[in-house]
């Protein structure tokens, strides 16, 4: 095995990782705050990418400007399906938030599907991406080396304002006891509602930023979400920090597996999953309730 | 001391699901008081103050905090009438600093105690002020749940049990605390079982069984009518 055929997967597999680590956020907050094992992850991230196809297409908007439209776009998307849908499944069962968003699923990538198949469209890096940065180790595309370091930008972001900001301490007070957060006069209920529309805009982000790379198409959510409920479940459902790191790591892991042993490259999430469900229930960060 | 109730009670029904815990509580708090809410394990005094605080949902009466009603608000719309709780077991969140359970409520009316106003009051909390909330020991918990309403301005205060579990001597000084604070002119409702320790300032005693009020005592009568309120208690 080559040092450069190394590092190539090196490349792949951390900015894979990248995506995991900002969706597995995304679903760690929503998880952590409002209960709801979001099943629609992975398909507001493929709503992200079609957002900025259309903003292109339609409108002549380019890549930087739908990485900031978008996640407002589909943030807002996320508001609006809290207020009109999840918010009346507060204080049930998690299934049945797991059921609902399972069928926002179905529903929105049926209506991509209807509208565009499922062969995919092609979104094109902007030109100041395009090429190759050499990082005096290795020489890596441009355009993943700047998906690795937006995605951790917006990660350090969100866990900064998690863990660091009053707004934070906030949310982690009512992930801890909703009703007596309440009880001091701040408004738990708009908080739920903002915290799904930030969840989802993460995933918004994330998927203009792997438009280009994967051809923009009705399932590439799918595809990811599921490996991406296995890096929460690794990281501790409703960890910040777990999901983030598990992220990164998992997507080097996956890499390098393709290099060692490409047979298990597509189970190896899978079994670290299973060896941290046997000796650590509640994941590498989690807390054991 | 204002005649005008700062706290009115009446008929006050709560049920946890189908379980119909208060049947008709009634009384009232004037400001400046420290009212003490006393009876046995599972009488509902309690679910009274959750009750008041909206905490429990499934409630009916009234409710007039300040002369608004409050029955059907949510809790944090309560809460911002002015009123300042410091649940039963202390409440502090475990994933926030001591520093941060500190400054979580917002402000609910102006004049709240800064913070180095609390720190003064509590120099411990300020020595411990970036250790995880629930490291604290649980005399320090108390001392972190009472600065934390202090903050927000509010001047009626809720307080549940706050002796339980404590040593003595810590319960010493929450009681000169909760004293000073009458001294202060907060208006206060008292849950407790330690009826010694809500004897130290309380002006007034509530006596509360199955869910409604069957006694009230001032303190002035309390050695008149201490027998009775042994038998109420179980004592």
């Amino acid at each position: 095995m080559s040092y450069q055929a190394l590092m190539a997967q090196l490349a792949i597999g951390v900015s894979n990782g990248a995506f995991y680590a900002m969706l597995s956020l995304g679903l760690a907050v929503i998880f952590g705050m409002l209960n709801v094992v979001n099943f629609a992850h992975g398909a507001v991230f493929m709503l992200g990418a079609f957002v900025a196809l259309f903003l292109k297409l339609q409108l002549g908007l380019g890549y930087y400007a739908s990485l900031i439209l978008v996640p407002i776009i589909v943030g807002a998307f996320g508001v609006l399906a809290d207020l009109a849908l999840l918010k009346r499944l507060r204080g049930l069962d998690p299934l049945y938030g797991l059921l609902l968003t399972f069928g926002m699923t179905l529903v929105l990538e049926g209506i991509f599907r209807y509208f565009y198949g499922s062969a995919g469209v092609p979104y094109s890096a902007p030109e100041g991406l395009v090429g190759a940065v050499d990082l005096g180790f290795m020489i890596m595309p441009l355009y993943r080396f700047w998906v690795i370091v937006a995605s951790a930008v917006v990660c350090f972001g969100t866990w900064y304002a998690i863990e660091r900001t009053r707004l934070g301490a906030y949310l982690r007070a009512a992930t801890e006891n909703a009703t007596l957060t309440q009880s001091f006069g701040i408004n738990v209920p708009v908080l739920l509602t903002l915290t799904y529309g930030l969840g989802v805009a993460l995933a918004g982000f994330a998927g203009v930023l792997a438009a280009p790379i994967y051809s923009v198409n009705p399932l590439m959510g799918s595809n990811l979400i599921i490996v991406v409920f296995a890096v929460v479940v690794i990281g501790g459902m409703g960890s910040i920090l777990g999901a983030i790191v598990s992220g990164f790591a998992l997507g080097i892991l996956e890499g390098f597996t393709k290099v060692f042993y490409p047979e298990a490259s597509n189970i190896v999430v899978f079994v670290v999953m299973a060896i941290v469900l046997l000796v650590k229930p509640a994941g590498l960060f989690g807390r054991a309730t | 001391m204002s005649t005008e109730p700062v706290l009115q009670i009446r008929d006050l029904e709560a049920w946890y699901g189908e379980s119909h815990v208060l049947h008709g509580m009634e009384f009232d708090v004037r400001a400046g008081e420290v009212v003490a809410l006393i009876g046995r394990n599972g009488a509902g005094k309690t679910t009274t103050l959750r009750a008041i605080t909206g905490i429990v949902k499934k409630r009916a009466g009234s409710v007039k905090i300040d002369g608004t009603e409050a029955i059907k608000l949510r809790s944090d719309k309560i809460a911002k009438l002015g009123l300042g709780y410091v649940p039963e077991e202390r409440g502090i969140f475990a994933t926030l600093s001591v520093r941060e359970n500190l400054l979580l409520p917002p402000a609910v009316k102006p004049n709240g105690m800064t913070e180095a106003q609390i720190y003064e009051l509590f120099p411990r909390l300020q020595e411990r002020a970036r250790s995880q909330g629930t490291k604290l020991s649980g005399g320090e918990q108390q001392m972190l749940a009472i600065a934390r309403v202090l903050r927000t301005g509010a001047r009626l205060l809720l307080l549940d049990e706050p002796s339980e579990g404590l040593a003595p001597v810590i319960v010493q000084h929450i009681g000169r605390i909760i004293c000073s604070l009458r001294d202060q002119g907060f208006t206060i409702v008292l849950v407790e079982q330690n009826f010694r320790f809500a004897a130290t300032c309380a002006d007034r005693f509530v006596v509360v069984e199955h869910g409604k009020v069957v006694d009230q005592v001032a303190s002035a009568d309390m050695d008149a009518k201490s027998g009775e309120l042994a038998a109420y208690l179980g004592v």
